[in-house]
């Protein structure tokens, strides 16, 4: 009886470390250009896009992820194009598909009748509820994100002057829709862990937090993965202990950390 | 006979449904100094970024080193555009906006070399001593003099510099066109810069563009700047008696 426990315990254990650390890094990598372009409103529009994948995946009985991931980058290729077509600010343009897709999950829960049972994981995030499938999408995403490296270069650029980029033939349109992907697949793998309803301050702290440190964009992208993945870990080991959901113990983590260092850099 | 370094036909750019260029026709050969002329909202600026293919052509053709607009080989040009669009709030060091210019994207990490390189463009631009200030925090002749660098330190063969003297003192415009001139004649690169200054333009200038949406003249400083051509340019000449220099050098210093 015991073996078996210890055997459940230490599988959930893994997953769990391997979540946190995936997505403490990839949410936190994405992140520092989430900062430096003011796009959290992005962020937050794409885990609210990714409820309507959610409830989809739960009315067809499908792994909820499996259908969220594939439905947010949809929904965020959608934003940049409407924003690269129109004039419309990326707020607007966010704005838009972030209550359609919201309407549609509202929808899509309403017709499934058991749905109560996994909204509140979605909503506020648990540990508990990450699974193998879960793992291999997020170990996907991670994959892609290491695949496409050499494009945190041209983002940069284009985030420090866009002119310029343009002028010295970066292919910023295209690069747009690539860091939207990336930030939608790493947003969705994340509302495991954190929940939709956090995710734009979970986006934003560890590099914002990063940028009062750092005078290079190269060293606030590491110190953003490094608060990130740290305060995921510590998150989840409080919200195990003290048996309160996940993403509110990370964000609280993360907000600590940006505030001791904020008074500590004002009275340094 | 050497082929042009750039070469305009006809060139037409409409912006939306506001005609901004309209048939600029010129050769220019290497080694030229081509000064951009002419008043507020006259095309200049669309000029130049028509040059490089990051505003589509209406009408006409354009070639540059004998490729179509944009398809440059990216260290070929050297650009400092007009108003800067950076983000003063991004992290970054003078001498990574500087080594963008030898990599065409953001350095993650800078060697040692390049480290000299920057450092030694930083210097002929005069702002070495800024080198550990945050971009943010730089003046704007400050931050123009980097962009300057920058420019440079890929040593292209055509510069471009959209009205370049804005913001620098009179000592750093001095410095600027002797590093111009001395890069001019040591790789016989071209120049094409955007002014409003008509006694810069006849002493560092050897051709002249006069634009006012369409072309007004182009060809020789003298040949180009005379009182007809400022006044189909301008509506009137100026205060100044002189046909040549109407209107007194203005770079907002
Ligand atoms: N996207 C746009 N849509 C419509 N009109 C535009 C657009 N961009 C520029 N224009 C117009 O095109 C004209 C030419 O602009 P341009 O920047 O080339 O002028 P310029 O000669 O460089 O002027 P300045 O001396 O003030 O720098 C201006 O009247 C401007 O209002
Ligand atoms: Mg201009």
């Amino acid at each position: 009886m015991t073996a078996v426990l210890d055997a459940l315990q230490l599988a959930f254990v893994q997953r769990a470390l391997l979540a946190g650390l995936m997505v403490g890094l990839l949410a936190s990598y994405y992140g520092v250009f989430v900062v430096q372009r003011g796009l959290s409103f992005l962020g937050s529009g794409l885990a609210h896009s990714a409820f309507g994948g959610v409830a989809l995946g739960i009315l067809l009985g499908i792994q909820p992820l499996a259908v969220a991931v594939p439905f947010t980058i949809i929904v965020a290729m959608g934003i940049v194009w409407l924003q690269q077509r129109t004039r419309l600010g990326a707020d607007t343009s966010v704005g838009i598909f972030f209550s359609v897709s919201m309407a549609l999950g509202v929808i899509f829960l309403t017709m499934t009748p058991r749905y109560t049972t996994d909204a509140f994981t979605y909503l506020f995030g648990s540990i508990l509820y990450v699974t193998w499938g879960d793992i291999a999408i997020m170990g996907f995403v991670m994959l892609m994100s290491i695949f496409t490296w050499k494009a945190w270069g041209r983002w940069a650029y284009a985030t420090f002057d866009r002119e310029l980029a343009l002028s010295d033939t970066v292919a910023c349109r295209r690069d747009d829709y690539l860091l939207s992907f990336a930030l939608a697949a790493s947003t969705v793998i994340s509302i495991k862990v954190v929940g939709i309803a956090l995710i734009a301050a979970f986006l934003v702290i560890p590099p914002a937090t990063a940028r009062l440190l750092t005078r290079t964009f190269s060293a606030m992208t590491i110190l953003s993965m490094v608060f990130g993945v740290f305060s995921v870990l510590v998150g989840m080991v409080v919200s195990l202990q003290a048996d309160i959901p996940t993403g509110p113990a990370i964000i609280l983590t993360q907000a600590v950390i940006f505030f001791v260092i904020a008074l500590a850099r004002r009275g340094g | 006979m050497t082929d042009p370094v750039v070469d305009c036909h006809d060139a037409s750019v409409t912006l939306g449904e506001f005609q901004a260029l309209r048939d600029v026709t010129m050769a220019l050969d290497p080694g030229s100094f081509l000064a951009v002329m002419g008043p507020n909202g006259a095309g200049k600026s669309t000029f130049m970024k028509a040059l490089m293919g990051l505003v589509p052509l209406s009408g006409g053709s354009i070639t540059v080193l004998g490729n179509r607009p944009g398809e440059h080989v990216r260290r070929e040009i050297g650009y400092i555009p007009q108003i800067k669009t950076l983000d003063r709030n991004f992290p970054a060091l003078p001498m990574e906006l500087v080594l963008t210019g030898l990599r065409g994207t953001w350095p993650w990490r800078i060697t040692a070399s390049e480290r000299e390189t920057a450092h030694e463009a930083m210097k002929i631009a005069g702002v070495d001593h800024r080198i550990g200030v945050p971009i943010g925090k730089l003046s704007g002749g400050e931050l123009q003099r980097v962009y300057l660098a920058r420019a440079f330190v890929r040593e292209p063969k055509i510069v471009l510099l959209d009205e370049p003297a804005t913001g620098m003192d009179r000592r750093g415009e001095a410095d600027m066109y002797s590093v111009l001139d001395k890069y001019r004649s040591k790789h016989g690169a071209t120049v094409i810069m955007i002014t409003h200054d008509w006694e810069a333009a006849h002493h560092h200038a050897t051709q002249v563009l006069l634009l006012d949406r369409g072309m007004i003249g182009y060809g020789a400083p003298g040949d180009v700047l005379v009182e007809d051509n400022m006044r189909r340019a301008f509506g009137h000449v100026g205060h100044h008696h002189s046909m040549t220099i109407p209107i007194s050098g203005d770079c907002g210093a």
